[in-house]
């Protein structure tokens, strides 16, 4: 089935990633498909971002440079993107873990991300193992004056956290969702329990049903190489792709009735009620269709 | 002692990984980050492996950088049983060979196909897929008339190869870049035996048993 191009008002108004800088080389072109469109995109220290529609190279689309990544719309986008203030706190290692196309809508990606029943699952013995597979209750709020989906008190007994852990521990999390295509996590972190490691998912929609999963890390971690901080994430999300791209049907049906929420999922149905209230339609089935 | 330099989401490194699970052998893992941090193309690992290929072996003096290779050296050095490369035999030492060289042919087009959807490599992917499917017809029907014939492997012996564990990673994976394999039971039920082998270990978004990619049910 074809996907027609992105007319929906609120998603084409959205920030959206296209690449991260440190796999941007410097003062060359380069081109990458957003909502089905091909974006030209460049780079320099000096001259910092730019973005066009491919055969438009005069007609700039606005951009931004946050958290490692180049940001673009297609629409008329909020002046700045949400915050994680966390990332300029001078002890943090930042990176992209990886930039990873996933043929899922971004809405499921999000959903995945958000839900921990699947951890002693998929992620056994890394992130969560059997017996240990309650999902205990937790809170979810969504801050109307910050626009975004909070869940708090996600509690998980984890085999193995993070790169650093060496042992199992209970981990606690909190998941903001501000922006419907990104999710930020924190959990708590293996070098210093009174902290937590942030690990945030952006979603670049290549398509209703394609992404380019870009993956922030920003943790607290001085014994690690960034390659192994890096291999320890993408082998999670190597794990989590063929459950992605085994998500039938590939757009998140927005309709409460549709699939059966269980309690872990309740971060879930905020999330899909978030988005209906924002009248999203792109990479979603939108309710009573 | 043996080392590999490995990437785990490499199906070559993968095979070399199965080839030293299932003959049981120690060994240690040196990490080479192909993407992001492009380390296959760095002075020192071009030293090792000079046309920059994944995975390297290495073993007291010996240095190997091709995963069919590693294989043959793996299983002709420490394989006891002699029966993951049956030297002995020359149908079957031709027959290895030639399922070698289909697991190659599958790395440029089902695996060209996956590089192409995970990490967008410049690639023709529609013809990487023709090509594939193409070479999974094939073995489909040669695993379905070895069935038949009471043979559950691609080589005529009744054990397997390491012609299985060569071919294997590449098959169980094609659906990461848009290879179904919904046309060939034979080759499923073979990835199933395969996953059943003494000594198979899985890799991050392939389960052991099982089918590949089981939707997790919501
Ligand atoms: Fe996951």
């Amino acid at each position: 089935m074809p996907t027609p191009p992105c007319t929906d008002p609120v998603v084409l108004n959205l920030w959206h990633p296209l690449s991260a800088v440190a796999e941007t080389a410097a003062g060359q072109d380069h081109t990458t498909t957003l909502l089905e469109e091909q974006i030209g995109y460049a780079w320099s220290p000096d001259a910092g971002a730019r973005a066009w529609r491919t055969g438009a190279t005069q007609h700039q689309l606005p951009t931004l440079v946050r958290y490692g990544y180049i940001w673009t719309s297609l629409g008329t986008p909020p002046k700045d993107l949400f915050s994680i203030p966390e990332y300029d706190e001078p002890d943090r290692r930042n990176m992209n873990a990886s930039t990873i196309g996933v043929h899922v809508s971004a809405p499921r990606a999000i959903e995945n991300f958000l839900d921990m029943a699947h951890f002693p699952f998929v992620h056994t013995d890394v992130l969560g193992s059997e017996p240990h597979t309650e999902v205990v209750e937790y809170d979810v709020d969504v801050s109307a004056e910050r626009d975004e989906v909070l869940a708090t008190r996600c509690r998980m007994f984890q085999p193995k956290a993070s790169a650093s852990s060496s042992a199992g521990a209970e981990v606690e999390y909190v998941y903001r969702v501000p922006h419907p295509y990104c999710s930020i996590l924190y959990k708590t972190s293996g070098d210093d329990p009174g902290r937590k490691d942030v690990i945030a998912v952006f979603l670049q929609p290549v398509d209703q049903e394609h992404v380019r999963a870009h993956l922030l890390l920003s943790v607290l971690d001085d014994a690690h190489e960034d390659k192994e901080i890096r291999n320890f994430q993408q082998s999670i999300f190597g794990q989590d792709k063929p459950i992605l791209e085994n998500q039938f049907p590939k757009r998140l049906p927005l309709d409460p009735r549709s699939e059966t929420p269980i309690r872990a999922d309740k971060s879930a149905v905020a999330y899909r009620r978030w988005l209906s209230g924002k009248g999203i339609t792109y990479g979603v089935i939108p309710a009573g269709r | 002692m043996i080392t590999l330099f490995d990437y785990e989401l490499s199906s070559d490194c993968y095979q070399a990984r199965l080839a030293l699970a299932v003959l049981g052998l120690h060994y240690s893992r040196v990490d080479v980050e192909f993407y992001p941090g492009r380390e296959h193309e760095t002075e020192w690992f071009t030293e090792l492996s000079p046309l920059q290929q994944l995975p390297v072996l290495r073993d007291e003096h010996t240095t190997l950088y091709d995963a069919q290779a590693i294989l043959v050296y793996l299983a002709a050095r420490h394989d006891a049983t002699g029966t993951w490369l049956p030297r002995r035999d020359p149908v079957l030492v031709g027959e290895v060979t030639q399922w070698l060289g289909l697991s190659r042919a599958l790395a440029s087009s089902a695996g060209a196909a996956r590089l192409h959807e995970s990490l967008g490599h410049v690639t023709d992917v529609t013809a990487a897929r023709a090509r594939a499917h193409t070479l999974l017809r094939t073995l489909d029907e040669h695993l379905w008339f070895g069935e038949q014939e009471g043979r559950s492997w691609l080589c005529a012996a009744d054990h397997p190869t390491i012609a299985d564990l060569a071919v294997f990673p590449d098959v169980a994976l094609s659906e990461e870049g848009g290879v179904s394999r919904i046309d060939y039971p034979a080759v499923r039920r073979w990835t199933d035996r395969v996953k059943r082998i003494d000594g198979f270990v899985p890799r991050s978004g392939l389960f052991p048993g099982g089918s590949a990619a089981a939707p997790w049910p919501r």
